[in-house]
């Protein structure tokens, strides 16, 4: 890595000097440096992913300043993003950033995971006064009653609750879906005075899809083993993808994207894990698997594959098409399709992704995702596919325990 | 036990035992001798139309209470745990996923079910306790889903709500292999609203002062409004129990000696700690004839239309106390102190119920903000004696007490 930064700071100094020098100093900067810049320019953007997605609210905050324009706080990805991007509001993730909780606890119970508590905690200490609108979902039983709790102490200007169904399958559940995101498209026009019509909604639509199905071409390019791009630099990526102005993403990833599948692979054989959960807090967690000698090829995560798989319909009418693809996509453990409908994805992705082993990660106070486990294990292990349950607590969850955990499994399978 | 002791011990108590016992004793009668189906149902599920089809409801959450109150419930937890279950789960999810397996519990375990009837009113763990109950005994699930009204009730929700209903009788038509039949659904639905009205009336008898009954006792008594509502029995047994309640009145028989102190109950009872927290507040006069969790198969009884039982049933089982948001049942909680004139609000900060703990902090704000009364917040847990800590419980119902003297 140093040695490409001293390249790459060569290559500037090269540049500057070389319209000072001869023309055959500037052929070298063509011929020898030139190809160094597409590496800048990736480094560059994933630079910038990182420091957006490590400091999200810096990022919302000039964007505000620049444009003017209304920044609506969402947890959950079973929120229609693309309604909040038709409106021309920025939609941003929620994900909660303190590590120490202290005015949470007069409102919370011990017994919360971290991820509400730390949303909490955060709206609390009024980082999140610079948004104009919060939306909640149903999901678990948490959030149903963080959203209580923040409607009555933190009063965002619009609250909105989107009460999704609980269950998937059945046509009542689906009608009741699309009635609900008709409620919400008229509740952001009558809050924000601006109409959102049919044009917008497949416009951002259109974008979404592009995002989603360029995430969905990162994990593959990811899965080739080719070692272009580690899951660090991934997660990133998609924390940058909820919060960043959805059109300059696009622009600034596509390109990214397009440099990656470019670049030279190297070969290396590294076991192949998938992960299962909700999403994994801690940012180390990437490092310590590849460090361990694996290579993450696919996960269900709620900011991975949950968050990209199943495209939008372009041709049906927008609502009812957004409404359709929370029907389909990868389901939540809060929610019913079926029986065995995660348990047969991630066998599913687990054999198509020729994966040694599956890692079930899972948060403490997670009950959804906890309640799974057991038959996950089952079904893992009559396909005589290797897996470990993590149990993680918060960011700051021992990572030399997790560590040793995981080079014991990768070095097992 | 002298003479004043005596008569406080109420004697419906052995008629609502055998009540139990029998209904208890048919759910676990061979299917070939009964030629009933049975379904597992929530507590907050609708039992109308499975008792208008003539199957035996049985509920995990009155077993898991069994459970708690005979102190089985850390053994089985245990074995959940064991078979991969967190130990921050639901205590009665995890004594009933461990029980189906062991035939645990006091009547060594429930009746297999031909059907599942689960509905998240109450909380979302349901779903997923339901789903690997499912998964156990391969039967049919029909999910009554049931969205959650923050601070209004829209017309949405009633129509989704309401179609499900129609899918539920579908479903049970298929299962049970026979028509639905409406016109015993009236009759079961007067029952139920009858019941219902009959158990607002014996919890409203503890308005009186002194209380001729407490929260404990109504803790018990509650079983039969839980699972079998609808039936003639219920309606009959409120009947006496009302009676008997109205004869102490009249007597001005109070349950606790010397009655001083009313508070109010939040959240389930700890099931394994009944008595010990009865004896402990009575020690200090106080009587609780008040709480949250009993009047909640009564309270969303006003949505109930007796000439349209089935279509009211959207409403009333959509608009149940936990199902709404904490402002709203912070609301209740005051109306529920002025009129039983309440000095002092306790609070179970149970570890197994998220929708019912979540929000307290809050609550016990405004309820003390609003009305000048304190509240003390107990963390506990409802089966899992392992999350309760005596002498630290203790030491804050002292001081709660003293402070309320």
């Amino acid at each position: 890595m140093s040695v490409q930064i001293f390249l790459l700071l060569a290559n500037h100094v090269l540049f500057c000097y070389s319209v000072l020098l001869d023309e055959r100093t500037f052929m070298i900067y063509y011929i020898v440096w030139k190809p160094l810049e597409k590496l800048e320019n990736n480094m560059v953007a994933q630079e910038l992913f990182h420091e957006i997605a490590n400091n999200p609210f810096s990022y919302v905050e000039s964007w505000k300043n620049k444009t003017g324009g209304k920044v609506i706080g969402y947890f959950c990805s079973y929120v229609p993003e693309e309604i909040i991007t038709a409106a021309g509001m920025l939609p941003v993730r929620i994900f909660g950033q303190s590590d120490q909780i202290e005015m949470a606890s007069s409102y919370l119970q011990s017994y919360s995971c971290s991820f509400i508590k730390s949303a909490l905690e955060d709206g609390l200490s009024k980082k999140y006064d610079l948004l104009d609108g919060i939306i909640f979902p149903q999901t678990c039983d948490s959030i149903q009653r963080l959203s209580d709790i923040w409607r009555m102490n933190i009063k965002t200007p619009f609250h909105h609750d989107i009460i999704l169904p609980a269950k998937l399958n059945s046509e009542s559940s689906i009608n009741y879906i699309k009635e609900l995101l008709h409620v919400f498209v008229e509740a952001i026009e009558n809050f924000f005075g601006r109409k959102i019509d049919s044009e917008d909604l497949k416009k951002s639509i259109h974008l979404s899809n592009v995002v989603k199905n360029t995430l969905k071409q990162l994990y593959e390019i990811r899965m080739s083993g080719d070692g272009l791009i580690r899951s660090k630099d991934i997660s990133a990526i998609f924390k940058a993808s909820m919060v960043m102005d959805r059109e300059s993403f696009t622009n600034l990833f596509l390109s990214y994207v397009k440099e990656l599948s470019e670049m030279v692979p190297e070969k290396s054989d590294p076991k192949r894990i998938m992960l299962a959960g909700g999403f994994c807090s801690i940012s180390d967690f990437y490092q310590i698997i590849e460090e361990s000698g694996g290579l993450v090829v696919w996960d269900d995560f709620c900011t991975g594959a949950r968050y990209f798989e199943g495209k939008i319909s372009e041709t049906e009418e927008p609502v009812s098409a957004i409404a359709q693809r929370f029907a389909n996509r990868v389901v939540c453990p809060a929610k019913h399709m079926g029986l065995r409908t995660r348990g047969d994805y991630i066998i599913d992705r687990a054999l198509k992704t020729r994966s040694d082993g599956v890692i079930l990660v899972s948060l403490k106070f997670c009950d959804p995702h906890a309640f799974d486990i057991p038959y996950l294990r089952d079904m893992l292990e009559k396909e005589n596919i290797p897996h470990m349950v993590l149990e993680l607590e918060d960011s700051s969850s021992s990572v030399e325990q997790i560590r040793t955990r995981c080079e014991a499994f990768i070095e097992m399978i | 036990m002298n003479s004043a002791e005596y008569s406080r011990k109420i004697r419906s108590v052995k008629l609502m035992k055998d009540i139990m016992t029998n209904y208890y004793i048919e759910a676990k009668t061979p299917k070939e001798q009964t030629c009933k189906k049975i379904a597992w149902i929530t507590s907050g599920g609708p039992v109308e139309p499975l008792i208008t089809m003539d199957v035996i409801p049985v509920y995990p959450e009155n077993y898991g209470a069994m459970i708690g109150a005979t102190k089985m419930g850390v053994d089985l937890c245990e074995k959940a745990e064991e078979m991969g279950y967190s130990q921050d789960l639901c205590s009665y999810a995890r004594a009933d996923i461990a029980s189906a397996v062991v035939n645990g519990g006091p009547i060594g375990g429930l009746p297999e079910p031909d059907m599942l009837i689960c509905c998240n009113n109450i909380c979302g763990t349901v779903l997923k306790w339901y789903e690997v109950q499912a998964r156990y005994f391969n039967v049919p699930l029909f999910i009554f889903d049931t969205p959650v009204c923050h601070t209004e009730y829209t017309k949405e929700n009633k129509n989704y709500v309401m179609s499900q209903i129609y899918e539920y009788i579908a479903f049970l038509e298929e299962i049970c292999g026979k028509r639905f039949d409406y016109d015993k659904m009236h009759e079961v639905g007067r029952f139920s609203i009858e019941a219902q009205t009959l158990w607002q009336a014996v919890l409203d008898t503890m308005a009186n002062t002194p209380s001729p009954m407490t929260c404990f006792d109504a803790f018990f008594h509650l079983a039969l409004i839980v699972t079998l509502r609808g039936t003639e029995t219920v309606v009959d047994y409120y009947k006496i129990l009302l009676e008997e309640m109205n004869e102490r009145i009249k007597k001005d028989i109070s349950m606790v000696d010397d009655e001083k102190h009313r508070l109010l109950w939040d959240n389930l009872p700890v099931w394994f700690k009944t008595k010990w927290l009865s004896d402990k507040f009575a020690s200090y006069k106080a009587a609780f004839v008040a709480d949250t969790y009993t009047s909640g198969w009564c309270s969303s009884m006003e949505y109930l239309d007796e000439n349209n039982f089935l279509d009211s049933m959207a409403e009333c089982y959509t608009r149940i106390f936990l199902n709404t948001g904490c402002d709203i049942m912070a609301e209740r909680i005051v109306k529920m102190v002025d009129k039983f004139k309440i000095n002092g609000l306790v609070m179970h900060s149970n570890r197994s119920c998220k929708p019912y703990s979540f929000g307290q902090y809050d609550i016990g704000r405004i309820v003390t903000e609003k009305t000048g009364i304190p509240h003390l917040i107990i963390e506990a847990d409802m089966v899992d004696s392992r999350s309760f800590s005596e002498s630290q419980i203790e030491t804050r119902i002292d001081a709660f007490m003293e402070m309320l003297c």
